[in-house]
């Protein structure tokens, strides 16, 4: 299972009821109640650009924005990967951040979850692979959930995130209910 | 800019702004930058192309602006093992790290005393070169880790601060290297490039029509800028003239462009400023305009929208009204935003001062764009060089000569009321007819330039085609190049806890950079 971190339960930001569209916002609150239900507490992500055009980076930053509020949701992002339970991963990985990225990856404490990023995240994208980059994340380390897009927006960045935790707690609660083998 | 005095001939060049094309002797290449630094050039950019195929060597350009538009200096260097060309950063600083990574990437060096790599970073050998045409990769080679040699500052009580490349917030990586004193910054040594994905090699393997897509990747905040300026250079190239429709939702495109980053970049100013309220309010209302964008565009950021030869996608009535009620909206709302920001004694007092760099050194060392207008630099390419739509829009261009954070934060204040206020003066006036026109076959091996002002700064597209539809050479050139060195004199005497504040201020980009 994961590591028990402390739950945030922050109220809401300053602001009015953001006007946006019925769905968008019907579908961010239904994950919100998603992701809480699931991991009952707060989950710390680390957020790695391997070598993106960051644009990426323009959606992740978008999640922390009011109409998403991600940090109401129990999520926030951390500065170490000491402190991480998810590395969220963009870019088609370029040859000079892979030794980073690997560390980075090490540095995390099991059980740690990998969500790879945006088309570049998830197949290299437009740029492929090449003399200077390695494509997908998953080339360079273990990978448990993809979110495409160029880039992917809020709301998928969001799904993304809550399918690698719902995989890990199902194999996890599966783990927990399995009968020992007979020895 | 007259290189008479030289003896130097020029020749008109296809491109988006008045510009001329001068070759120039190997002997010439300094002396004609100083006769253009005389004249009030400024450093653009300075790339290298492999033409040993065609004229026996390398041609290592210099693209230098004044009021009179850009000349492109041009000197072919022979193939042979000492060969070198002129150190251009003796007059114009910035050209240093082009001059490395054109190494690098090319082969080609110049005479500078600093030699050491810049794109390379130990994942390809050191004498390999990847712009070079018969380059090829091997699956062989193993991402490396080189042993970069960082200027150190001795002195009792000097302390080494090594920071990155993965940084602690969401940010594009890159490694900084600060030398303190207690808790002021001595000097500060960027080492950039982790992003390098291999941008140029790649355009040469696309359809001309296609590169347009990788140019709105090379640095995504800037997606608009880059696929007008890619599509300009083309469209020079093929001597086309787009539908005005399509200029003006082009001109639309790149203030919406230029107020989301303006209204990111000033919430996270007040976060770094210890105003978490900034934040919340400002990444609403870049939310909402973003929003506003996948509606009538169909993308957030709007990439793949400006295409060579128009725009993709045409704007409907129900979301041109909509813009205009929004920029309204919002600029009624950054109006009482700023009126916060100005009033907040500790946001102001970590404002003011913080990471100056003054008119004079921002002249020296060839600072551009929004960062350049808050320095004194009154350079603005949709004033200065008013092509249509600009010349109907009589943009207000923005200024400052504090050069701290301060001026920073009041420039893309101004900017952001002045771009709301285009978006509803283009709206009112948008021409009728097409978005888009088919783009002719274009001659190969001739030189198509594309400049445009960026929220940033001016991004600079260099195209050449190859035979059929090809893409010989493309060097996209981000306003970054020459920002990032004048971060590391402006954070001088600063403290580091201000650096985040600092960097922000400029938020420089590392993809656009690194290529
Ligand atoms: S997926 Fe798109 S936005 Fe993300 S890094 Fe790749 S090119 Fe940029």
């Amino acid at each position: 299972m994961l590591r028990i971190l402390r739950q945030i339960a922050k109220t809401g930001m300053r602001t009015e009821a953001p006007p946006a569209p019925a769905d968008e916002m019907a579908k961010a609150a239904r994950l919100q109640a998603d992701v809480l239900r699931t991991l009952g507490r707060a989950l710390a992500i680390r957020q790695v650009d391997a070598g993106s055009c960051n644009g990426c980076e323009l959606e992740i930053h978008a999640l922390g924005n009011p109409y998403y509020n991600i940090e109401g949701m129990g999520i926030r992002f951390v500065a170490s990967p000491r402190h991480a339970d998810m590395l969220l991963v963009t870019g088609p990985v370029s040859k000079h951040m892979a030794i980073a990225l690997r560390r980075t990856y090490d540095a995390t404490p099991e059980p740690k979850l990998v969500v790879a990023v945006g088309d570049c995240g998830c197949t290299g994208g437009i740029f492929g692979e090449s003399y200077a980059t390695l494509g997908r994340v998953s080339s360079v380390i273990p990978v448990d959930a993809e979110v495409p897009g160029c880039p992917p927006t809020p709301t998928a960045l969001l799904q993304g995130i809550l399918a690698a935790i719902t995989a890990r707690v199902a194999v996890a609660g599966d783990g927990e209910s399995a009968t020992p083998p007979p020895t | 800019m007259d290189f008479s005095r030289l003896g130097l001939s020029a020749a008109t060049l296809a491109s988006a702004v008045p510009a001329v094309r001068v070759p120039v002797g190997s002997g010439q290449l300094v002396p004609a930058c100083r006769v253009a630094h005389e004249q009030g050039a400024h450093l653009v950019a300075l790339w290298a192309s492999d033409e040993r195929d065609r004229v026996g060597g390398t041609l290592v350009r210099v693209a230098l602006q004044d009021a009179s538009g850009l000349a492109v200096l041009e000197v072919a260097v022979p193939d042979l093992p000492d060969a070198r060309y002129g150190d251009v950063s003796a007059v114009f600083p910035a050209a240093a790290r082009m001059q490395r990574a054109a190494f690098d990437l090319v082969g080609v060096a110049s005479e500078a005393d600093d030699q050491r790599p810049w794109a390379w970073m130990a994942s390809w050998p050191i004498d390999r070169y990847p712009l070079r045409r018969d380059f090829e990769a091997s699956p062989k080679w193993e991402p490396g880790q080189e042993d970069y040699e960082f200027v150190r500052v001795a002195g009792d009580g000097v302390h080494e601060i090594p920071v990155g490349p993965v940084h602690a917030g969401i940010i594009e990586p890159g490694h900084f290297r600060f030398q303190i004193v207690g808790e002021k910054v001595l000097r500060l040594e960027e080492r950039l490039c982790y992003t390098h994905k291999g941008i140029e090699k790649r355009f040469e393997s696309m359809a001309l029509a296609d590169g347009c897509r990788l140019a709105g990747r090379v640095s995504g905040d800037s997606t608009v800028a880059y696929a007008w300026a890619y599509s300009q250079a083309l469209e020079a190239l093929a001597g086309l003239a787009v539908p005005p429709r399509a200029l003006w939702l082009r001109a639309l495109a790149l203030e919406r462009e230029r107020i989301a980053n303006h209204l990111g970049d000033l919430g996270y100013l007040g976060n770094d400023g210890g105003f978490a309220f900034g934040l919340a309010q400002f990444s609403r209302l870049r939310e909402e305009v973003v929003r506003t964008n996948l509606a009538a565009f169909g993308h957030r950021l709007m990439m793949d929208l400006v295409v060579p030869g128009g725009v993709a996608r045409d704007l409907d009535r129900d979301h041109a009204a909509a813009m205009v009620d929004e920029a309204k909206r919002v600029a009624a709302e950054v109006a009482t935003l700023r009126g916060i920001y100005d009033e907040h004694d500790g946001l102001q007092d970590r404002f003011r001062t913080c990471g100056r760099v003054t008119p004079e050194l921002a002249a020296r060392l060839g600072l551009v764009g929004m960062a350049a207008r808050a320095s004194g630099q009154a350079r603005d390419l949709r004033c200065d060089f008013a092509a249509a739509p600009w010349d109907a829009l009589a943009v207000r261009k923005a200024g400052a000569t504090g050069g701290d954070v301060a001026a920073r934060v009041a420039v893309r204040f101004d900017e952001l009321a002045e771009s709301l206020r285009l978006v509803r003066s283009i709206v009112d006036h948008l021409p009728e007819g097409d978005v888009r026109t088919p783009v002719p076959d274009v001659p190969p091996h001739r030189l198509g330039l594309g400049y445009v002002e960026g929220w940033r700064g001016p991004v600079l597209v260099a195209l050449e085609a190859g035979p059929g539809g090809t893409i010989r050479r493309c060097h996209p050139h981000d306003p970054s190049w020459a920002n990032w060195p004048v971060l590391e004199h402006a954070v001088i005497g600063n403290i580091v806890p201000d650096f985040p504040l600092i960097n922000k201020s400029f938020n420089l980009s590392y993809s656009g950079q690194d290529l």
